[in-house]
Formats: C-alpha cells, structure tokens, sequence
C-alpha cells in the first residue's frame, strides 16, 4: 500500500503539471470507458423481433445486441448453407486447434508439419465437401471467418516458405538468380495489394486462353501469397544480414553445404532474430485479408456490411463492426502474446 | 604406414588479389603428412588468407592449391570433398549458438558423414573428453568461457576426422589465462600425429611443435626453416626484426 502510494507520488503526481494532466486524463478515461460500459451494458438491449423495436427499447441510448443475435451465423459463416454450417465452425475451430497446437514447441519439427497438411486437407474437405458424403459447396458461398482465416493462415503460410527463397536468393552470388529476386521484390513491393488482388481476378482471366478457368478464391490467394512474400523476404534478409560472416565460414569449412548450411546453421538464427519484425507483417497481413471485399469474396467486412443492409434490421453498423472488430483482435492479440513468448523462451535456451 | 612421397598439400606459385591488393605473391608450400608447420609473420602479411585459400574460404586466381590429391577448383563437389578433410578452428570460435555443445559437435556428422546420431555423439563425447570438457556436453556456447569455447571448436572439426587441421590464430581473441588450456590441447594434437598448419603468435608453442616454421611478410613467404634454426639465426632481415619486436616485449 506504501509502495502503491509512493509509486502514485513519484509517477502521477511529481508536479503541478504533472497532477493535472493525471487528473485530465484521468476524466478521459473515465468518460470513455462510462460512455462504452453505458451503451454496450447498461442501456443495451439483448432481444428484440426486429431492427426497429430494438431502437426503441434502447432509446437510442445502448447497443442492440439483439441484432447480432439475429445476424451473428450470417457473419460469422456468409452465405454458406444453413443446415451444413456445422462444416466452417468445425473449419473455424480446427484451425484454432492447429494455431494452439503450434505454441507447443514439443511438437516443432515433423510432427507439427504433418498436422498442419492432415489439418488443411481436413479443412479443404470440409469446406469444399463432394467426399465423403458431404454435399459439394463451391466456393462462392464461401464466407465470413473462415474465408478469412483460409486467406491469412493458408496464405501466409505459402508466403513464408516463398519468402526465404526470395531472400536467399537475393543474397545469392549468382548475378541472374540476384537479379531477378531484386526484380521480384521491389515490383510487388511498389504496388498496393488492391492492384495485385484487382490483377489476380480482373486481368488474369483475360490472359488465360480461352475456357481455362481458376477458382477465384484461388486466384485472390495466389495474388495474396505472391504480395506478402515479397515483404515476408525483406524481413528474412534483414534477419540474415544480422548473421556475422563467421557461422557461414565454419559452416562452410565442415563442407555442410549450401542448403544444409542455411537450413541447420542460418536459417534458424536469422528467424530468430527476425521474428518481431515477422510477426508485424502477419499481423498486418490478416487484416489485410479484408481487402479481398474489393473483388467480390466475401470475407468477415463483407458478412458485417450486408448484415446491417437486412430491411428489418439497418443500421446497426457499431454493433456488427465492433463484433468483428472483436474477432479480428483476438487473432492478432493471440499472435503478438504468443511472439513474445516465444522470444522469451528462445532467449533463455542461450543463457 | 606405408610412406606416401605425395605432400598432403600443395601449394604451388599461388597469387591473390582484393582488387589492387596482392595479398598472397607466388606462394609455394608443401606440407608432408604429418608435418606441424607453423606460420608466423606481421598482421596483413597474408598468413591467414593462404591458410583460408587452402579450404576455399578465399579463392585464389592463380596458380594451384593441391590436397590430399585433389586440386581446388571451381569445382563444387571437389570443394567440399576438401573440406571434408580439412578441419578449421578461427580466431573467434564461430560456434553455433543456437546449437548445444554435443549438437555443434554431432551436426557436420550425421549430415555430411551421414553417421547415425548415436554413433555421432559417441564420437563427440570422445573428442569432449579429450579437450577436457565432457561436463558441458548439454550447455549453449553461450554458457562458456572463451577457451572452453575454442577448444569445442577444435573438437567439432576433429569429430568429422580431419586429415589435415588449420588453426588460424586461435588463441588470438582468448584471455591470457585461458591460452594455455587452448594450447595443450593442440599439443596434445600434435603428439598424436595430426598433420597441422598453425598461424599463430605464440612463439613458445611453435619452439614445442613446429617442423618447420614459416615467416610471410607482404603477402610472401620470406623464409622457412625448423624451428631451432629460425628462433637462433634467422636468415633475413626481415624475420630478426620481427622476432625482435615479439620475443622481446
């Protein structure tokens, strides 16, 4: 209590100055989190029959929770089948097991590898079904969290492996495989990912011949993985820069060779070392998943946008946006905790 | 034994550039097998790129590098088989630190030899043993003193079996107390036979082991001799004064 106090003195209230902003921003805070906890509890209002009835019971004054009650399956799964929405929740939740089961460093190596491929095989039959006596639903009905969860884990994840690539390459001391990973990168780095994703689905059906089609989930990932590689490969390089000259020569003077020696001996320090800057851009990476809306894919903005559109229910935009808000958080939370811990853990292995 | 009348390295009227820089100016060198050679001379004098050249950590552009039998080219293949035989301890260890002791020792093993894990890390207890650290077998390279750090640099390149070791400086960046354990060990080495080239400072050391002893300057190899003739009645100019300035201090 005498250390709380002190503790008090010595950082909020050093000074004049310093006691008023305290006390100002103290109001702030106040005021925000009444504002928030008085219109997201007190005055909300939890069931309804509809849009309008809800406004009055509220008064204007609270959240209509009762909306999402209404709106939160279209959201959450899009214009999936009703009756087979057991498929994407299971989707959903296999691949928060996968994400969970990674944390386990235990499981690092092959068996997590294996996992991951049983894992997304698992999901791909679930979605697309047509096997196993689950009824073939093609991927325009695709939609809400799993759509965006398949965009961001199965795309960064085909992102990270091209990364490494271009990255080696780009430090290669053969001039033509340097050349072109330079190329590689500094184009697509010098686009936005809305010019890549409007590539992916506008102009490259124009260039296939005639009557080839690819899915246009497909094509958006392609652009996707393709974007996020090259900023994936800048990280990695900046991490293999940071490796002295010296683990490369004794790698090299135990004959290891070129791939050994950056798989067993650089790889796994750069990463290591890159791993903040990573984790910024997978953030950033899945919220940018939400860029797909743009060419028709129907992502969690775009279930969130037309829930709020239903006749019976409009305009309750805070309500459906701060419910995916809430997802979106949650994902990116886990992420940055979980790079934390992580370091933590890697740094005390050395120690 | 039966006595192989081929060296088991060649260098022959070797030339090295940086750009402008000739560092390394018609060098020539035999090493029999078996031999201790010790290579002394001023910094900058091109000790450590000739014995860098020799596993191709440096590449040389002219003249030829021959060992074991097989010369140095471009060639990938030829490269690492050289490698293989040749073990390297440098100046700053260059351990792998996100390896153990026993993983840095066991890793050049089981990928480039293909041994089983359990054979590797026999022979990498073997070799802890014998640099007189078996205890730290579990511990990061970052847990160690510098010396105990070089001498599991020197047993991570015998556990691949090396013909032929290079020591380039090796007790250069260590604290003086720990020279010595660092240096029983290559004494030790020595006795058993192992061919070795030395680039080193350590004077007293080379006295001990040294065949024969080789003094560069500016890129050239100035002169060679045993040891008792070189440290007693250098022939040129250039090596009195140098041992001068480092016997006398």
């Amino acid at each position: 209590m005498r250390r709380a106090l002190r503790w008090m003195r010595a950082n909020l209230f050093a000074g004049v100055g310093s006691t008023i902003a305290t006390l100002v921003a103290l109001y702030v805070i106040a005021r925000v989190v009444w504002g928030v906890l008085d219109w997201g509890l007190v005055h909300a209002v939890w069931s309804a029959p509809d849009g309008r009835a809800c406004a009055r019971a509220s008064g204007g004054a609270g959240a209509c929770w009762a909306f999402l009650g209404r709106w939160y399956r279209f959201i959450l799964f899009g214009r999936y089948p009703y009756e087979a929405e057991w498929r994407p929740l299971l989707v959903v939740l296999l691949f928060v097991a996968l994400l969970l089961a990674s944390c386990d460093r235990r499981l690092w190596g092959l068996r997590i590898a294996v996992l991951w491929v049983a894992g997304l095989a698992a999901n791909l039959v679930l979605m697309l079904g047509g096997a196993l006596g689950l009824a073939y639903v093609p991927t325009d009905l695709w939609g809400g969290l799993p759509l965006t969860l398949i965009l961001a884990i199965v795309g960064l994840a085909l992102a990270f492996p091209l990364a490494i690539v271009l990255a080696l390459g780009r430090r290669s001391r053969m001039p033509a495989v340097r050349a072109l990973s330079v190329a590689y990168i500094e184009l697509v780095r010098g686009v936005p990912l809305i010019t890549v994703l409007f590539m992916a689905s506008v102009m490259l059906p124009l260039f296939l011949p005639e009557g080839t089609t690819i899915d246009k989930l497909v094509r958006a990932q392609a652009g996707f993985v393709l974007f996020y590689a090259a900023y994936l490969a800048e990280v990695v390089r900046g991490g293999l820069q940071a490796i002295p000259a010296g683990q490369e020569e004794a790698a090299d003077a135990l004959g290891l060779g070129y791939w050994r020696k950056m798989r067993l001996v650089i790889l796994p320090q750069a990463l290591r070392i890159a791993i903040p800057p990573l984790v910024n851009i997978l953030i950033a990476g899945f919220k940018d998943t939400t860029l797909v809306t743009i060419i028709g894919l129907f992502d969690l903005i775009s279930t969130a946008s037309n829930a709020i559109t239903d006749p019976d229910w409009r305009g309750f935009y805070v309500e459906a946006y701060a419910f995916i808000g809430v997802i979106y958080f949650l994902f990116c939370f886990f992420l940055s905790r979980y790079s934390q811990a992580l370091e933590r853990s890697l740094a005390r292995d050395r120690t | 034994m039966t006595d192989t009348p081929s060296p088991m390295i060649e260098l022959r009227h070797v030339h090295k550039w940086y750009g402008q820089y000739h560092a390394l100016k018609d060098v020539s060198l035999d090493v029999k097998r078996g031999e201790r050679v010790v290579v002394c001379g001023p910094s900058g004098s091109g000790k450590s790129t000739m014995i860098r050249c020799i596993n191709r950590l440096e590449e040389h552009q002219q003249g030829q590098i021959i060992v074991d039998g097989i010369e140095l080219t471009a060639d990938l293949k030829q490269i690492e088989a050289i490698r293989r035989e040749v073990g390297m301890v440098f100046q700053q260890f260059n351990l792998f630190p996100h390896l153990t002791v026993l993983e840095n020792l066991t890793l050049a093993p089981i990928w480039v030899r293909k041994m089983k894990r359990a054979e590797a890390e026999e022979i990498a207890m073997h070799f802890l043993e014998r640099v007189r650290i078996p205890d730290q077998a579990g511990k990061y390279p970052g847990q160690l003193s510098g010396g105990q750090q070089q001498r599991v640099a020197i047993a991570r390149a015998l556990c691949m079996r090396p013909q032929v070791m290079l020591f380039d400086e090796p007790t250069s960046a260590l604290d003086p107390e720990m020279i010595k354990e660092v240096l029983d060990v290559m004494v030790g080495l020595a006795q058993d036979g192992m061919t070795m080239i030395c680039v080193t400072h350590e004077m007293g050391f080379a006295r001990t082991i040294a065949d024969m002893m080789v003094f560069m300057d500016a890129g050239e190899i100035v002169e060679r001799a045993p040891p008792e003739r070189f440290f007693a009645a250098p022939e040129t100019e250039r090596a009195r004064q140098f041992l001068s300035r480092i016997l006398n201090h």
